[in-house]
């Protein structure tokens, strides 16, 4: 199989080479992605990595059935190009898990390919076919359970009594069927079919019960489970471009994960088997004395107006109400007049960490003056203004100080050290998690009630009113 | 097959390929960890170029089937990861960048 340079078939060496070109650009592309001065550049790099490998693919010896692949490829990048176009920045979650769930199919598909076609296969080589194509179907019907749960299409949570032992059961079913196909026990697409729809329900059902609030820790998990999957296939297919690229995402994937699920408060194990994403906060009621005192729009705009610094706290809250842009007018305003503007992100104030700073983009505040919660936390006592709008969990004391509190130990925007907080609110409701938030209560706070792009357009009309 | 990587070596490479996902992501700011997670998405849309392959070698309907729907869905992950990536990313500018004319 080694072929030679001098005479013999150039194409399996080009093919080789441009791997290794794909590896290198997927690198270095990642790596240009984790700065924000780069990061622009950095997809454009990857991208150019994919498409000199499917290319160069096309020149594997003895390739067929081209009239199956290439509507294959033009349908799947047409629809997913077209869909990917249009979704709107707050769907943006759902949507990577549904191209995530299609990653892992695919990887499930390259195994059960090989293992109907039930050629014999080395120990080892078989026992990655099917443990790829374990992760990767898992990883497949997963995604788009959690795809189905952020897009609202499923909106119950599916717990009930022993179901830890259910999923136990069909998990210990698919790897005890999977063994036998690896070992060689069973053949047959009798045996293959079970092994992927029991990989499949449990994709299923282990996803189900998890709350809407850790899905992004758990969209992240399955990222690298498709990533590993891609691995695994890769060895299956000797493939180095796929083994390289499906283990850094792998092992980056695992590491995004931890770091989600840390900035959440939450540990994997956590987030997977319990369900404190919904029912979080059912026990909450704390010692919260005090009253809110509500304030005039006009009144904040003076104030923010002959401030010396603001700090704007944003919450998802504000991107449904789609406030970004009124926000960023108005602290444009603020800027004008010498007011120094910030805006303090929680790792949590998005659907996903880092989807505000997305959003926040989208409306065109520049991101030197977005701060994460380690920059900006000791600034809010020099503050003497932090605008609260659409956020709440995250600038809860409580989880400072409450001990019993579900949030207790979740790191904090320090909001309440500000000399005055004004809280953007619909109603005096409760947050998310429907927990009683201790900030509202404070001395130095004043709700400003009203939806928060009208509250902002009132607040500019307010600045723009002193001239 | 063109080269075989088998045993030891393959280790070497899962081992390697694993540190370096590792350092390349340990030290991003929070502010990209969703961009940077759809990124790693859309690199594992390399998927397929192995189901391309395994589409070109498929003999029965049911492989050929399989293979298509395969194809299918990496192109998908490919594409979409590329696009939502790209969108995302092009919206992160300095104070100093001018704004985008027209944007959305």
């Amino acid at each position: 199989m080694e072929s030679s340079m001098l005479g013999g078939d150039a194409r399996p060496w080009l093919i080789q080479a441009s791997y290794l070109l794909t590896a290198f650009l997927f690198i270095m592309g990642l790596k240009r992605m984790s700065s924000p001065v780069t990061a622009r550049s950095g997809i454009v790099w990857a991208g150019a990595g994919m498409l000199v490998a499917t290319l160069f693919t096309f020149l594997y010896p003895g390739m067929t059935n081209f009239g199956w692949m290439l509507p294959a490829i033009i349908l799947g990048t047409a629809l997913a190009w077209w869909t990917g176009r249009r979704v709107a920045m707050t769907d943006m979650p759902q949507m990577i898990a549904l191209y995530n769930g299609f990653g892992g199919g695919a990887a499930a598909a390259i195994a059960a390919v090989e293992l109907y076609r039930g050629e014999a296969m080395s120990l080892t080589m078989a026992t990655l076919a099917v443990v790829g194509g374990l992760i990767g179907a898992v990883s497949f019907s997963g995604s788009l359970i959690a795809f189905g749960k952020l897009q609202g299409l499923i909106r119950r949570s599916f717990r009930f009594g022993g179901q830890q032992l259910v999923n136990l059961v069909v998990i210990a079913a698919a790897v005890a069927v999977g063994a036998l196909l690896a070992s060689g026990h069973a053949t047959g697409a009798l045996h293959v079919s079970a092994f992927f729809v029991l990989a499949l329900l449990f994709g299923v059902l282990m996803t189900l019960p998890i709350g809407g609030a850790d899905m992004p820790v758990v969209i992240s998990l399955y990222n690298a489970f498709t990533g590993l999957a891609v691995a695994f296939e890769g060895f299956v297919m000797q493939n180095a471009a796929m083994i390289i690229a499906g283990t850094v995402v792998g092992s980056a994937g695992t590491l995004l994960t931890q770091l989600m699920a840390k900035a959440m408060n939450r540990s994997i194990g956590n987030v997977l088997f319990s369900g404190f994403g919904e029912t979080g906060g059912a026990a909450a009621g704390g010692a919260v004395t005090g009253s809110m005192k509500p304030i005039e729009a006009s009144d904040v705009g003076v104030m923010m107006a002959f401030a010396q610094k603001v700090i704007v706290v944003p919450g998802y809250g504000m991107a449904v109400a789609q406030a970004q842009h009124k926000v960023w007018e108005l602290c444009q305003l603020l800027i004008e007049r010498g007011v120094t503007v910030k805006f303090a992100i929680h790792p949590v104030a998005g659907r996903m960490p880092g989807h505000m700073n997305v959003l926040l983009a989208e409306a065109g505040v520049p991101y030197d003056l977005i701060a994460d919660l380690d920059e900006i936390n000791a600034e809010f006592e020099t503050a003497d203004v932090a605008l609260i709008i659409g956020a709440n969990d995250v600038v809860n004391p409580v989880a400072r100080t409450d001990k019993s509190s579900p949030i207790y130990g979740m790191p904090i925007l320090n909001a309440d050290k500000a000399k005055n907080v004004i809280v953007v609110k619909r109603g005096q409701g409760a947050g998310f998690s429907g927990i009683e938030n201790a900030l509202f209560y404070l001395d130095n706070t004043r709700m400003l009630y009203g939806d928060g792009q009208a509250a902002a357009a009132q607040l500019i009309q307010a600045v723009k009113a002193l001239g | 097959m063109i080269v075989t990587i088998t045993g030891i070596v393959a280790l070497y490479i899962f081992m390697l390929a694993a540190f370096t996902g590792y350092e390349v992501i340990a030290k991003v700011p929070v502010i990209l960890h969703t961009p940077l997670m759809s990124g790693s998405n859309f690199v594992h849309g390399i998927v397929l170029v192995g189901a391309m392959v395994a589409l070109g070698n498929a003999h029965t309907t049911l492989e050929k089937v399989i293979g298509f729907i395969g194809v299918f869905m990496a192109a998908g992950n490919a594409a979409g990861g590329y696009v939502v990536t790209e969108r995302m990313l092009e919206m992160f500018k300095a104070s100093g960048a001018k704004p985008k004319p027209g944007g959305h």
